[in-house]
């Protein structure tokens, strides 16, 4: 079983008050925490991979605590989420696939409503590669106001034998949200949809 | 002041070249997105961007030091620079960080005897800005010569200017380079 190697870790937090229209009372908060580590299949084909998923948990759930406590530390909070991968040149996509489990039920076993899927991306790049992140709401994925993004990306990772792996949260909807669909007060929370 | 966004970011760094870094080196960088009152037009006075490096100063240090979670004295070095979109002028970036907003940085990290080294270019959304750090005390301390890069994808738009400032509690992962070190620092003119 391979031991997770980090070599760096990265906090953000971004804080919107406005667009160009009216200044929000509360910025919308956004925040994403990114961990550079070993692939452990760099450079080689290996059939089984699946056991690595187990070997990250204990990462995506530190990943996840950072994040809450980046955003005040109020689990309840936490209104939208988003996880990715970039894989360096010496690995494949499928290895960033492993992240899907531990990174997204990491953040799900600590924020309440989190009925919906996870959303992510992921791809195989370069050190500075930038990564755009999609963000959903936790609870309901069809709530209009909370569909946003991220990017990151970390100018010297990830080297061609390391993955980036990432976490993102946020605490509300888009900053000026005037596009109708499903609002977040009309949830039925029953399905991870609406 | 008119404030669009705050940003800030904390990095540890845990290995370096295959070699264990402990406890890991920690750089933070805070940075605004503010709208530059002078956009557009060519203005003799600057005075309010003089007076926005105050503020910048103190708000972006104390993010900065907070980011960091650790006592404004253990901070080891310090950076700032700003970035005009393309609507204002180089001369710009001068007015907000060279007149006044060292001094409420300096309050945020505990004295810091040292010049704030700093960076400034015209540049538009999700270009990088380079900050560079220097040791707070004395400015030859070579194993803290350094920088972090900062960029915001949206900003800063032609009418805005963003401003970073960004601190440390450590310098280089592996410093060996020789030079001046953190613990032979005498700290009183700011350079050893």
């Amino acid at each position: 079983m391979p031991e997770i190697k980090v070599r760096k870790m990265i906090v953000s937090v971004e804080e919107t008050w406005h667009e160009g229209g009216p200044v929000a009372d509360k910025p919308l908060c956004k925040a994403s925490c990114l961990a550079v580590i070993e692939n452990p299949y760099a450079g080689r084909y290996v059939e089984s991979i699946e056991g690595f998923m187990d070997d990250l948990k204990p990462l995506g759930v530190e990943m996840a605590g950072k994040l809450i406590d980046a955003l005040g530390g109020d689990a309840s909070r936490i209104e939208g989420y988003g996880k990715g991968a970039i894989v360096g040149e010496a690995g494949e996509m499928e290895h960033g696939a492993l992240w899907h489990v531990p990174g997204g039920y990491s953040m799900r076993e600590s924020i309440e409503a989190s009925m919906a899927i996870v959303p992510s991306t992921k791809k195989v790049g370069a050190p500075g590669t930038r990564l755009d992140i999609p963000l959903t709401h936790t609870n309901a994925s069809y709530v209009r106001s909370h569909f946003d993004a991220m990017e990151v990306g970390v100018n010297d990772a990830p080297r061609a034998n390391e993955m980036i792996v990432a976490l993102i949260m946020s605490t509300g909807a888009r900053v000026h949200n005037r596009a109708g669909g499903l609002s977040a007060s009309d949830v039925e929370g029953r399905d991870g949809l609406r | 002041m008119q404030l669009r966004k705050l940003v800030t970011s904390v990095e540890d760094t845990h290995v370096e070249m295959q070699q264990s870094v402990s406890p890991p080196t920690r750089k933070a960088v805070a940075a605004a997105v503010i709208k530059n009152p002078y956009a557009g037009q060519y203005s003799a006075d600057l005075s309010q961007l003089i007076s926005m490096g105050e503020t910048l100063g103190a708000l972006l240090g104390e993010r900065a030091v907070a980011a960091l979670g650790v006592a404004p004295e253990d901070c080891q070095s310090y950076g700032k620079a700003a970035m005009i979109g393309s609507g204002g002028e180089l001369e710009h970036a001068a007015a907000l960080l060279h007149p006044k907003l060292g001094a409420p940085l300096r309050r945020a990290v505990e004295k810091g005897a040292a010049l704030v080294p700093s960076n400034k270019k015209m540049g538009g959304c999700g270009q990088p800005l380079d900050v560079p750090l220097g040791h707070k005390e004395a400015a030859y301390v070579r194993s803290h010569f350094d920088g972090i890069e900062i960029r915001i994808p949206d900003a800063p738009r032609a009418d805005e200017i963003l401003v970073a400032v960004a601190v440390t509690d450590s310098g280089r992962p592996l410093p060996r380079v020789g030079g001046l070190t953190h613990d032979d620092a005498i700290g009183e003119d700011g350079l050893r």
